[in-house]
């Protein structure tokens, strides 16, 4: 009785014969167009990062294109870069993450307790990820299956979670003493020649682009914020997949804090200040949809470097703080003006 | 031979959308103090019609002339300033203000220019509503908290607020009950004989008898009539205006041995299913290559009952069975699971992913068939979104390009191949044809034809009666939630159905002589 269309009834192993060539043939010009697109927007991206680094190498010719320095502003935009692939996934799916940073507060305090570090490097790592995804679960409990609004039910666990990490410090330093941790964060340390903080980055990088582009997962997660009524009734379960997205975020912050603990040596309540705005930011400028339904994981990456770039070279220059903030505003209007221009024209 | 200028003339008033025609040169002219009346079914262009005069559309072609003027209406505002003001069906107030601050919104009184006078908009306020009959309506009250027809009321003084010489009223009693209605027509005859003008759009014909002096019907998009005598025109004519069509529609051939009813088990099985203030309980059942129509008006329930089978909505009675075997209420999944799919009404906002691929639509409801271990084999997926979108002959058949580009018609036909791939059984349509063009409809109607002669069952709801009459094998009329006729398609035609969705308001026979074949083509024997 059923009439089914296609030739693939989809048996796992090999697909039907017939159908195999018929892609290959004619499935060039679209994919090609999308790249396309998506290939103005990184390039941009990427020559906005370039000029950075002229900047840079202009004005502190010495102190910037240093191979300690560059692979100093890696090691710092992996932390806050593992956070905003985490971030993208919300986004991307319609919602907003406002307690990333609390989260990565919480789950640095927790991962560095005295009773944590006696479990060693595998009791912090466990304790931090733990904690960020637990977290992460209760958003997601009250977003998906609450029907909280996204931005209200992050907002309390920032405040919670923030409250939670004084509560455990009591506003100290927790100092990390397990050697096998600290030794991760040495300027010499190396796995595979690269930073180890930067391979997490990457692999956190590629796993996240795989995620997003090549499996039912991510395509649930566009589906979701690029139509969640139409998403609902084509049958897909909505709320899971929303409570799956903010454990994701969630268990991204926690890698986030153990890389924190890595680099700082200790865990505080202080940690991962602000880090949702810039997380927000820079999947922002890398041509995430604030509404929903379009982010690309390459662009939320890059949008993440020229920030990370631009405080490098603005403390390089000796320049406050307070004149970062205000390039990174003016940064970011900038960014999406020309975004919203050329989505206009295309 | 108007005795004075008219108020109002609209002439030869054009208007396209994408792939649209909604106007195709509408006339209209309305005189000082008369309650002109606007007929016609839906999708004919009434709704289009008013926007161009409240000023939230602009008319492609056509004049407007307002006292004798030719003007444009460039802005809602623009129109108010005129003295044209416009009830919507769906009120446009803001339910978080105040009675007074919404009645003055957007000409607040202000002293200086800057202050705004709450109390002097509370006093012109209640002075509106004592006019207007509801002198208990407190204007401090926000308007959330008043009923619906007390929120009529607070349109009409908005609408009063202003210095208007024309109020366009659409489905103004929709939410009313008897002695609201009486109230309505005594503030409309209180109106008229200040000399405001009033254009009144309801599908109660005896409505219109009661206050209307002319009337003007519309019929896919033009004023086939204008100027009618309200209160004598019979019936039988009104409704042959509304019907009788310019563009033939065609529809496809009923296989043969329909005219028996199916018999073994059907496979969608309706059981004194009943949402508790949207419909009563009912039953029904469609087989496998039957096709079902549910015929009635806007608010008469029909997308109510379609999403509470598929899920969308939780019964509060009764339940759904597919090939025999009951479905969770109330779940979506359970129904998908099942073997059901659903193009829904509003197909942009509840089916199409916009920013997204043909393909990618295509493939949302069958994303587990493609995964391998999570992973989408994207090579599979192409290949069965191009087989799909050529078995439905979906233009351009390229499935790669993004599902916003295509014609309303190839998007409902993009969301039809989403459940042949899935490999639906049953297929419910809510209103299937909405923002189709006249040529794809045809196109459509054979799709839908040819998949229940392949097995589906489908269950169909569209609020245009030939549509129902040309493509169903039987249909059920909807009247206010209830089933009030079911009958082969065959027995029916149009007059009858719009007679019984009506409220009986005309006299039209119910033997009505027609041909065996005229209700084929959906048209009245004439």
């Amino acid at each position: 009785m059923t009439q089914p269309v296609s030739p693939p009834r989809g048996s796992t192993g090999g697909t039907g014969g017939t159908g195999e060539e018929v892609p290959k043939a004619s499935g060039k010009s679209g994919p090609r167009v999308a790249f396309a697109r998506a290939d103005v927007r990184t390039l941009s991206l990427l020559g906005v990062l370039a000029a950075l680094v002229l900047i840079g190498g202009i004005t502190a010719p010495d102190a910037f294109l240093d191979t300690r320095n560059l692979q100093l502003v890696l090691t710092q935009a992996s932390v806050i870069g593992v956070v905003t692939v985490g971030m993208t996934f919300v986004i991307v799916s319609g919602g907003i993450d406002l307690s990333v940073g609390a989260i990565v507060a919480l789950a640095s305090v927790w991962a560095t307790t005295v009773a944590t570090q006696e479990f060693g490097f595998a009791g912090i790592l466990f304790t931090a990820v733990a904690v960020g995804v637990g977290c992460g679960l209760v958003n997601g409990v009250l977003v998906a299956y609450g029907g909280m609004v996204p931005f209200i039910a992050t907002l309390a666990m920032l405040a919670s979670a923030r409250g939670l990490a004084l509560q455990i410090t009591d506003g100290s330093t927790q100092v990390v003493t397990v050697s096998s941790v600290l030794d991760l964060g040495e300027r010499d340390a190396y796995v595979l020649g690269i930073p180890p903080l930067v391979l997490v980055f990457a692999v956190v990088t590629v796993i996240g682009w795989l995620v997003l582009n090549r499996t039912t997962f991510g395509r649930r997660t566009v589906a979701v914020g690029g139509n969640a009524e139409a998403a609902r009734l084509a049958g897909i379960d909505v709320r899971r997949q929303r409570l799956y997205l903010y454990v994701l975020s969630g268990l991204c912050c926690g890698i986030a804090a153990f890389l924190l603990i890595v680099l700082s040596g200790s865990g505080q309540n202080t940690n991962g200040n602000l880090y949702e705005l810039d997380a927000i930011a820079a999947a922002i400028i890398g041509g995430t949809l604030l509404t929903g339904g379009r982010g690309t994981i390459v662009g939320s990456v890059l949008g993440v470097l020229i920030f990370t770039t631009i405080t490098n070279i603005f403390a390089l220059n000796n320049l406050q703080t307070d004149v970062q903030q205000i390039a990174k505003g003016a940064i970011i209007v900038a960014a999406v003006l020309v975004q919203r221009r050329t989505a206009s024209t295309t | 031979m108007a005795p004075e200028p008219p108020l109002l003339t609209m002439s030869g008033i054009t208007k396209s959308f994408p792939g649209v025609r909604a106007l195709d040169g509408v006339d209209l002219d309305v005189q000082a103090g008369e309650v002109h009346c606007l007929l016609g079914q839906n999708g004919a262009g009434k709704s289009t019609l008013i926007k161009v005069l409240a000023g939230a559309h602009q008319p492609d072609g056509g004049t407007i002339t307002w006292h004798g003027e030719p003007v444009t209406l460039k802005s809602p505002i623009a129109a108010v300033r005129r003295g044209i003001a416009t009830m919507y069906q769906e009120l446009d107030l803001v339910e978080h203000l105040s009675v007074a601050e919404n009645v003055y919104l957007g000409h607040e009184p202000t002293a200086a220019g800057l202050v705004v006078r709450g109390r002097a908009a509370k006093e012109s306020t209640a002075a509106l509503l004592r006019r207007l009959g509801h002198p208990e309506v407190d204007p401090a009250r926000l308007v959330g908290d008043l009923s619906a027809a007390q929120q009529q009321i607070v349109s009409m003084a908005r609408a009063l607020s202003h210095d208007v010489r024309l109020i366009v009223m659409d489905e103004p009693t929709a939410a009313l009950d008897p002695d609201e209605t009486d109230n309505l027509f005594r503030i409309v005859g209180d109106l008229t004989a200040d000399g405001v003008a009033v254009i009144y759009i309801s599908h109660r014909l005896e409505e219109i008898r009661r206050i209307g002096d002319r009337v003007t019907v519309l019929k896919d998009g033009r004023s086939v009539a204008g100027g009618l005598p309200a209160k004598t025109t019979p019936t039988r004519e009104v409704v042959a205006l509304m019907t009788g069509r310019t563009v033939e529609y065609v529809f496809p051939e009923r296989p043969a041995g329909t005219a028996q009813p199916p018999t073994g088990t059907p496979l969608l099985e309706v059981r004194g299913l009943a949402r508790a203030g949207e419909f009563e309980p009912f039953d029904l059942t469609v087989h496998p290559g039957e096709i079902v129509g549910l015929a009635g008006l806007v608010g008469s329930g029909r997308s109510e009952i379609l999403e509470t089978v598929y899920g969308a909505r939780k019964p509060t009675a009764g339940r759904v069975l597919v090939d025999g075997k009951p479905l969770r209420p109330g779940s979506v999944r359970a129904a998908v699971a099942a073997g059901l799919g659903l193009a829904p009404e509003e197909r942009k906002a509840q089916a199409l992913l916009m920013l997204e691929s043909v393909t990618r639509n295509v493939s949302v409801s069958s994303m587990s068939r493609f995964s391998r271990g999570g992973w989408m084999d994207r090579g599979a997926e192409s290949a069965a979104a191009r087989t799909a979108v050529r078995e439905l002959s979906l233009r351009p058949d390229n499935p790669d390009v993004p599902v916003r580009t295509l014609s309303g018609g190839n998007q409902q036909k993009a969301v039809l191949a989403r459940w042949l791939l899935r490999g639906c059984k049953v297929l419910l349509l809510d209103e299937p044809t909405r923002g189709v063009d006249v040529g794809a409809r045809a196109e459509l109607y054979a799709v839908v034809r040819r998949l229940a002669d392949e097995g589906l069952a489908v269950l169909l709801v569209s609020s245009e009666v030939p549509e129902v009459l040309g493509l169903a094998d039987r249909v059920l009329v909807l009247r206010e939630g209830r089933i009030v006729h079911r009958a082969p398609a065959r027995e029916l035609d149009e007059h009858r159905v719009l007679d019984l969705v009506m409220e009986g308001s005309s006299s039209v026979s119910p033997t009505s002589p027609v041909s065996p074949s005229s209700p084929m083509e959906g048209t009245p024997a004439s």
